[in-house]
């Protein structure tokens, strides 16, 4: 009860003095609404990130990468074998830790249907484990069986992107398109599509694709499509433009004629694998290396990437914004509290008489100390208000200028966060001027002018 | 045993290495009921007096019981209670809070000794009824006259129904018709049984009291100065009062 008298009195004193209260506040303003948007950017930039990463083939995906060979092995360099099928065969028999292997061919090639044609985001001969490897769903068709691969036949399977590029999108089509055994040209030379993949797109890109659905009078002239740059999340965006061929098929039609130098280049572009379990993680990269390093006769011209080396970098990103925005947070907070600090030493200061008068009738030195200090959090929780609301005005400019992937997302915890630090500040900040005014003596008090 | 039981007691300033004592080995008791007013000139220590006596201020050295209470070994927090419930002020220049309407100043005491915003309520506007003040309890001070805010001052003295209520001279800052009001307002409350010690340099204001103590360089004086009075005393404690003050006390 008299918590709340001293509540509303504090209140109507801060509204009593509305402007300066109001550039009182405004540190603690800027404060909260750079702590919030900070961490709405990190937030949209984790959400983008986990979106992506399970896009390109989940956290358990780990790449075979090329390596140079270590320093000590220079003068076998030219020995390094690349990664090759032998390896794929031998990690499938001897890796029992590994899940999947996934082999891929990398081809570089125009795609092409008559007069149209795409530079695709990934041009793959694969084993069907790509698409565990992967996460791809396939949509329609079929995928490749074991006598496409051992009779390298001219089929392929392909995403969405290229069926939009090669045969029109459904959407300026207005009904679904699909492909399933027409003919494409792979550089030059005619494949069969014989299955396609599901349509991928981020949270973002759903939600904008059912507002245009839903107001589709509004489509603007010209060029329709953004392409993968801008606004669109790469990662799906590649995933859409796929074309996948059996492994055997992109070596005997791409890499068996001959490289530049007339030599087939049975190199794998890439080797990808899947644990049974992240948390064999460790043992069964060992086996996997223990494994290679005789296929490659002890020279290490390999080296594992796990998504862990991905989210390293995530993180070190993720720290930098942590930290420059909980640099200007802090300072501003910092500000703020001595703002409101030097407000409450000049309104005690005004108002020496009527503590006088509030002790002679009776008042505390703590009621008078809680006077200040909740007049102090009461200015430094105004200033929060205004800062939450400041930062969704921050996030949704910021929306309208990031790669929609990584949208700034508030989070409650974030708001409680700032909250719980303002009122800290506004704590602190009414201690000085709270003990000032409690120790004041009530007769020299009321004897002020 | 009487309200207030004043032993000995001295009020030291220094004031750069030079010594004042604004009262000096004072001894006085003040009954319950009783209507009293100390007189003196200006500097002479009433108001230190009043302070000692109202719990604002601890004295250099005697003792002090008010109520039964010792309150010269009282800490800030105890005197602070013992303001709220036992003492009402009035004060020359009013204070009262210029950011609050009547009825909230009146309240103010109560809000120190936690009661409820219903109960402040009612008893505010009975204490306001009291010194005749009910239909202005939703103006600001500003709005008021000076007799009217004297009065509104009064109430918030009233309202959490002290033992003894102190005025430092009340009419000094109010015109001689608004101040004979006022001690008019007094002396009813006296004969309603409340205990008032009125501090003034007027002797004419101190006529109004039934008992005087004049006080002279920090010390109660040995005898009643009548002439400085000027008037003749109405009460029958004068010579009593004086009887009290032993030589040598
Ligand atoms: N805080 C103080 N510091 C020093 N001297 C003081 C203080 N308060 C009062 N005095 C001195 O004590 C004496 C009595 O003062 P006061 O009680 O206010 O007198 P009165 O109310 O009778 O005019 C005066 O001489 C005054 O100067
Ligand atoms: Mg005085």
């Amino acid at each position: 009860m008299q918590l709340l008298n001293t509540i509303v009195a504090g209140l109507k004193e801060i509204w009593s003095h509305k402007a300066r209260s109001l550039l009182t506040m405004l540190g603690i303003v800027l404060g909260v609404a750079s702590l919030v948007g900070m961490s709405a950017l990190i937030k949209g930039m984790e959400n983008g990130m986990k979106e992506s990463m399970v896009a390109m083939g989940g956290a358990d995906k780990v790449l075979i990468r090329e390596e140079d060979v270590p320093a000590d092995q220079e003068h076998l360099a030219d020995q390094a074998p690349g990664r090759t099928m032998y390896d794929v065969i031998t990690l499938k028999q001897s890796a029992p830790l590994v899940r999947v292997v996934s082999p891929e061919m990398r081809v570089d090639a125009v795609v092409s249907r008559g007069d149209k044609a795409t530079w695709p985001g990934e041009c793959v001969g694969v084993w069907p484990a790509v698409l565990d490897m992967n996460l791809h769903t396939l949509a329609h068709g079929r995928f490749f069986s074991d006598i496409d691969e051992e009779e390298a036949r001219a089929v392929c399977v392909i995403g969405t992107g290229i069926r939009d590029e090669l045969f029109g999108s459904p959407e300026e089509a207005g009904r679904e398109i699909i492909p399933l055994g027409e003919i494409i040209q792979i550089r030059g030379q005619p494949f069969t599509i014989v299955g396609m993949l599901t349509h991928y797109e981020s949270e973002e890109e759903r939600r904008e694709r059912e507002a245009r659905a839903k107001a589709p009078q509004q489509q603007q002239a010209g060029p329709q499509r953004q392409r993968g740059w801008g606004r669109r999340n790469w990662a799906f965006w590649r995933k859409n433009n796929t074309v996948y061929m059996p492994l055997n098929t992109a070596y005997i039609r791409f890499r068996a004629a001959g490289d530049r130098d007339g030599i087939p280049d049975w190199r794998l572009s890439d080797i990808d694998i899947k644990v049974h379990d992240l948390s064999i993680l460790e043992p069964a990269l060992q086996q996997a290396r223990n494994v290679m390093m005789v296929t490659h006769r002890g020279i290490e011209d390999f080296t594992f990437q796990t998504q862990e080396n991905n989210l390293d970098q995530i993180n070190a990103q993720i720290r930098n914004t942590r930290i420059s925005g909980g640099t200007i947070a802090g300072i501003s907070l910092l500000v703020g509290g001595i703002g409101i600090m030097n407000i409450m030493l000049a309104s005690i200061n005004e108002r020496i008489r009527e503590i006088g008068i509030r002790k002679a009738v009776g008042a505390s030195a703590f009621a008078i100390f809680s006077q200040v200090l909740v007049e102090s959090l009461a200015i430094a929780l105004l200033g929060a208000a205004m800062g939450v609301g400041a930062s969704y005005g921050m996030v949704k400019i910021l929306e309208s200028i990031t790669p929609t992937g990584n949208a700034p997302v508030i989070t409650p915890l974030a708001l409680i966060v700032a909250v719980i630090f303002s009122a800290a500040v506004g704590v602190i900040a009414g201690l000085f001027p709270g003990f000032k005014a409690a120790r004041l003596n009530p007769i020299e008090a009321l004897r002020y002018e | 045993m009487a309200l207030v039981e004043l032993r000995n007691v001295s009020k030291i300033y220094h004031l750069g290495g030079e010594e004042i004592r604004a009262l000096d080995d004072v001894t006085l008791d003040i009954d319950e009921g009783e209507f009293i007013s100390i007189i003196g000139p200006s500097g002479s220590g009433k108001s230190t007096l009043m302070h000692i006596l109202g719990c604002l201020d601890s004295p250099s050295h005697g003792s002090i019981r008010l109520d039964g209470t010792m309150i010269q070994s009282a800490n800030a927090r105890e005197l602070a209670a013992i303001r709220n419930r036992k003492i009402g002020f009035v004060f020359q220049f009013f204070n009262l809070l210029p950011k609050l309407n009547v009825a909230q100043n009146v309240e103010l005491p109560m809000v120190y000794s936690g009661i409820s915003g219903r109960e402040r309520h009612q008893r505010a506007m009975a204490a306001l009824e009291q010194v005749g003040m009910a239909n202005r309890s939703q103006h600001r001070p500003s709005q008021l006259s000076g007799g009217q805010q004297q009065r509104a001052a009064i109430a918030r003295a009233l309202v959490n129904n002290p033992r003894i209520i102190f005025a430092d001279e009340p009419t000094g800052n109010l015109d001689t018709h608004t101040g004979e009001a006022i001690l008019e307002l007094f002396r009813q409350l006296s004969s309603e049984g409340r205990t008032i010690v009125l501090v003034t340099h007027d002797p004419e204001i101190a006529a109004v009291t039934p008992r005087r103590i004049e006080i002279r360089d920090g010390k109660i004086a040995e005898k009643l100065d009548l002439t400085l009075a000027g008037l003749s005393p109405r009460g029958g404690r004068v010579p009593h009062e004086v009887h009290d003050q032993e030589p040598g006390a």
